[in-house]
């Protein structure tokens, strides 16, 4: 069985066809009527462990405008909060007849241990502090719109890498659709050993921000700074937020992306956020779109179009 | 992958064999239409179309991707041409739509190139290389239907081999092409396969 | 009861027959020369002689985790892999912090009868790392407790740790540090390094177990008491316990099989997938540099012993996420094999190498009288026949272990024991429990 586990599965063709798809059904999105019959009598399960409203509200978009059955199990409140294991929970999806588990886990490595346990598909929605693999493949999307082939693009990559499941995602496709990508962070907020990552890694944003043809801000949450990872917000929004003086040092054209949720003020200023360079609603808009796609090439045909074996 | 590119192919569904790319005949495969011909038959239809609709300005070209897309921009051409006036034409991929989608691995898409206003009162021309069960042209009057409503809808194909299963008939049709189920019809286009021919293969004599 | 032991090969060396009677090795001799009228005899042609394994880091569960491993199965599985005294871990529920419970635990292990249980006190009461445990209370019981260890959780309070060092003085024990910086692991899962990088796995870095084997060290020279430093897992840990030992400072040290044999990378990339959590397990697999440097300080003697670490845990408690998966790996069956491919077939260890750092090191440092050998006339008949020629596929369906958690599941491994004496009589023969 095939999955989308993590973006480091896709070929260049994968992601290329995965993209051009979306491009495709781009246009579904003007319609009036937003349905395409595609994957009527096919049951997409929302399993999501960590409440992520966007996230879910998304990937139920993206089914049912395929006209998928669209089932939400939302763990809270559920037998899983009641001790039931993922396997359990899995087993029950089986017999459920779930043609494809789009998961969200607090836990690393959650969606490869259920794709050892289900028959469908299964899609990873975001797992711990490791992949969001959908949301690599919308920010491509967006930066493919705005600035056409991502071969040579410079992409910056800025803040909590250490936590960051987009981080991740992000490095592996960029890097496979030819990005060149740096990421920026305080070295507390980086991987300890990254000499294998197919990356630059810098501390200074200053260095870094004339050189980007992207700059993707990354969500830090405050409760790292209760850890230690920086001294304060304060600090932390002078050394790598991105205010509009830094924005104005961005080449022209370059492009300012973020995955949402944002805290304005810390790693982005409003200004910056709302300006005319700041892709973060397309993103949102775009989500569905890839979601349609990838759920499209997952469960259309006999077997899926993408995705790496497990 | 490459298969999946591969199987995204434009008009019927051939009978499960590598389709060979180029232009070029391979083992048993006679050209039953040459260039000459084709060029003659899209001539005729672009006049059947033009005479039926009373004039272009109504008119909407919409091929089926990939090689009915280029036929419709054949036949936008031509009516050009003779009106001295442009016909507004596109593309329509219909795989969303297809009946078959489980009985093979997922495909890519095809293009959708619809005009700014739409089909909403329209004279809607699908145009297609070939026509046999009928299957596509029913997937692609589904797909106008989620577009909009044109005031009528035909039918343009190069090739009508037979074996309809559905109630469908084309009403411009290049060439009437009497096939077993165990042939196969290949259209080649000079665009994309290098030259322009219609080729027949396999079955008994 | 007399058994003739026919051709075997002690320590590897040319065959001899070995002639066990009441209880004790009574005569070792060249093939044919012993005679031994009514002895039951045992074909060892082939097989390789060595004194009975000493395991001095066994999980037996029992009390508390009887779902996991008993007294019963995990010294069945002990005398299976060769083992004929295992050093059962305090960890239990209740905690073996007291006489009541060590006495309880080592009754049970002389009522199974498959090996001699020797219990290991915990440090502190409870493990909760706050007062001494009745050290001196369990020494004294008829359990005669030499090993004392919080293994599970770090004794990390330097002063209690200077404390139990000391106090252990008075009756020849040793505290067996469980090596883990508690501040630097929270919510550590696997080796940091490259590996949990990629994964988004939170690291757990060599430091936190090398710091607190250099303050260990630097302790017990202190106060000059022996210090013994379990499941020792990096390349960085060996080099301060040889600098320890070249001052002449009492250290001991042990290193588990899947130590020596498995890295981080396993987390990756196994037949069964990524982040499955039968890899998962405290102290974590480290890298391939790592394991170079353990097997190379076993080979010349800075660690002293192999010690499983046995943990059997139940198929619910792996069959999950990782994060949420319980951290041990089963060992005591498979623990030979596994030394026999990492460091005999490596050319690190001769057979006689194996039987010191299985079975003549560990006994010493447990204070274990009557195991270690050597084997010669005169000693408590505690043997094992080993067959190093055959390969086996590792399939934990046919394990005495009541948990399946075995890392080498599927995998092909060297040796198989045939045989084990425990004073004299078998409690394995042709490969099975009798």
């Amino acid at each position: 069985m095939r999955h989308l586990l993590s973006t480091a599965d896709l070929s260049r063709d994968d992601a290329l066809l995965i993209l051009d798809t979306a491009e495709q059904l781009s246009q579904v999105s003007g319609r009036s009527i937003k349905k395409l019959p595609t994957l009527r009598g096919r049951t997409v399960v929302n399993l999501f462990f960590e409440d992520s409203t966007r996230t879910r509200i998304s990937f139920e978009a993206a089914a049912k405008r395929l006209s998928a059955d669209v089932i939400n199990f939302s763990a809270k409140g559920s037998s899983v909060s009641k001790g039931e294991s993922l396997k359990d929970t899995a087993l029950t999806l089986q017999a459920m007849g779930a043609d494809a588990v789009v998961v969200r886990h607090g836990a690393s490595g959650a969606p490869h241990r259920l794709a050892n346990w289900v028959d469908g598909s299964v899609v990873n929605a975001g797992d711990g502090t490791h992949e969001h693999p959908t949301q690599a493949l919308l920010d491509a999307f967006t930066m493919r719109r705005r600035l056409g082939d991502l071969e040579g693009r410079r992409v910056s990559i800025v803040g909590d890498v250490l936590h960051s499941r987009v981080a991740r995602s992000n490095v592996h496709l960029l890097t496979t659709l030819g990005a060149e990508v740096t990421l920026v962070a305080p070295p507390t907020l980086l991987p300890v050993a990254m000499g294998e990552w197919p990356c630059e890694v810098s501390y200074d944003f200053d260095a870094v921000l004339p050189k980007s043809d992207v700059v993707m801000m990354l969500r830090v949450q405050h409760e790292r700074m209760n850890a230690s990872y920086f001294p304060s917000a304060r600090e932390y929004s002078r050394r790598y937020g991105l205010d509009p003086e830094r924005l104005g040092r961005m080449p022209d054209g370059a492009i300012v992306m973020h995955p949402g949720p944002m805290n304005r003020g810390m790693e982005i200023a409003a200004e910056v956020a709302d300006s005319g360079r700041s892709t973060i609603v397309e993103q949102v808009t775009n989500g569905v779109t890839v979601r349609m796609a990838v759920l499209y090439l997952l469960l259309s045909g006999s077997e899926p179009a993408i995705g790496g074996n497990q | 992958m490459n298969a999946a590119r591969n199987q995204a192919r434009d008009g019927e569904p051939r009978t499960g064999e590598a389709v060979p790319a180029g232009g070029r005949p391979v083992d048993g495969e006679r050209a039953v239409l040459e260039a000459p011909d084709i060029n003659r038959a899209l001539t005729r239809i672009a006049h059947e179309i033009l005479e039926r609709a009373k004039g272009p300005d109504d008119l909407l070209l919409l091929g089926i991707p990939t090689r009915g897309a280029l036929l419709a921009r054949r036949l936008a051409d031509r009516i050009e041409q003779v009106e001295g006036r442009p016909v507004a034409c596109g593309s329509l991929d219909v795989t969303m739509y297809r009946d078959d989608l489980r009985l093979r691995p997922a495909r890519a898409l095809g293009r959708t190139d619809l005009p700014e206003d739409g089909v909403d009162g329209r004279i809607v021309v699908l145009v297609d290389d070939v026509l046999y069960s009928g299957r596509t042209v029913r997937a692609a009057l589904d797909a106008l239907n989620d577009l909009g409503r044109p005031t009528a809808v035909r039918l343009a194909v190069l090739v009508d081999r037979g074996h309809r299963e559905l109630p469908i008939r084309a009403d411009h049709v290049g060439k009437n092409l009497p096939t077993s189920r165990s042939e196969t019809v290949r259209v080649c286009l000079a665009e994309i396969d290098q030259r322009d021919a219609v080729l027949l293969r396999g079955g008994q004599r | 009861m007399t058994y003739l032991l026919r051709g075997a090969r002690v320590l590897g060396g040319d065959p001899r027959d070995i002639l066990l009677k009441d209880g004790y090795v009574a005569e070792i001799g060249a093939p044919g020369t012993v005679d031994a009228p009514g002895a039951g005899h045992v074909d060892a042609g082939g097989l390789i002689a060595l004194p009975g394994l000493v395991d001095l880091h066994t999980h037996l569960r029992e009390p508390g985790r009887e779902d996991a491993e008993t007294v019963e199965s995990g010294t069945a599985a002990a005398a299976l892999g060769g083992y004929t005294a295992v050093h059962a871990m305090a960890n239990t529920s209740p905690v073996a912090d007291t006489a009541g419970v060590v006495e309880q635990v080592y009754r049970l292990g002389q009522e199974a009868g498959h090996c001699d249980v020797r219990p290991v006190g915990a440090v502190t009461a409870g493990l909760a790392g706050r007062q001494l445990a009745e050290l001196g209370a369990m020494a004294d019981s008829a359990a005669r407790v030499r090993v004392f260890s919080d293994d599970g959780v770090c004794v990390s309070d330097a002063v209690l740790m200077r404390r139990a060092l000391e106090y252990v003085k008075a009756f020849d024990g040793v505290v067996a540090q469980h090596a883990q910086e508690p501040r630097l692991t929270e919510g550590a899962q696997m080796n940091e390094g490259a590996v949990s990088g990629r994964l988004g796995l939170t690291g757990w870095p060599a430091v936190a177990e090398e710091a607190i084997i250099a303050r260990d060290c630097l302790l017990a020279a202190h106060v000059g008491s022996r210090l013994h430093i379990c499941h020792v897992s990096t390349a960085g840990s060996v080099e301060i316990i040889r600098w320890a030992k070249s001052k002449g400072w009492d250290v001991t040290a042990e290193v588990t099989p899947h130590h020596l044999l498995l890295t981080d990378s396993c987390a990756e990339s196994s037949p069964t997938g990524s982040y499955n959590p039968i890899y998962k397990v405290n102290p974590p697999l480290r890298t391939a540099a790592d394991v170079q440097a353990l097997r190379e300080a076993l080979a010349d003697g800075t660690i002293d012993c192999v010690a499983t670490d046995h943990a059997p845990h139940p198929v619910e408690d792996k069959e999950t996420e990782w994060p949420a998966a319980a951290m041990g790996m089963i060992g005591l069956e498979t623990a030979l094999s596994v030394v026999q491919e990492a460091m005999v077939e490596t050319g690190l260890l001769d057979w006689a190498g194996v039987a010191d750092r299985m079975s003549a090191r560990p006994a010493r440092i447990g204070r274990l009288d009557g195991h270690g050998g050597p084997l010669a006339a005169g000693t408590p008949a505690n043997l094992t026949l080993f067959d190093p020629s055959v390969r086996r596929t590792v399939e934990p369906g046919g394990f005495a272990s009541k948990s399946r958690n075995t890392p080498y599941q599927g995998m092909t491994l060297p040796g198989r024991v045939v045989a084990t004496f425990l004073r004299g009589r078998p409690t394995v023969l042709e490969g099975k429990l009798t």
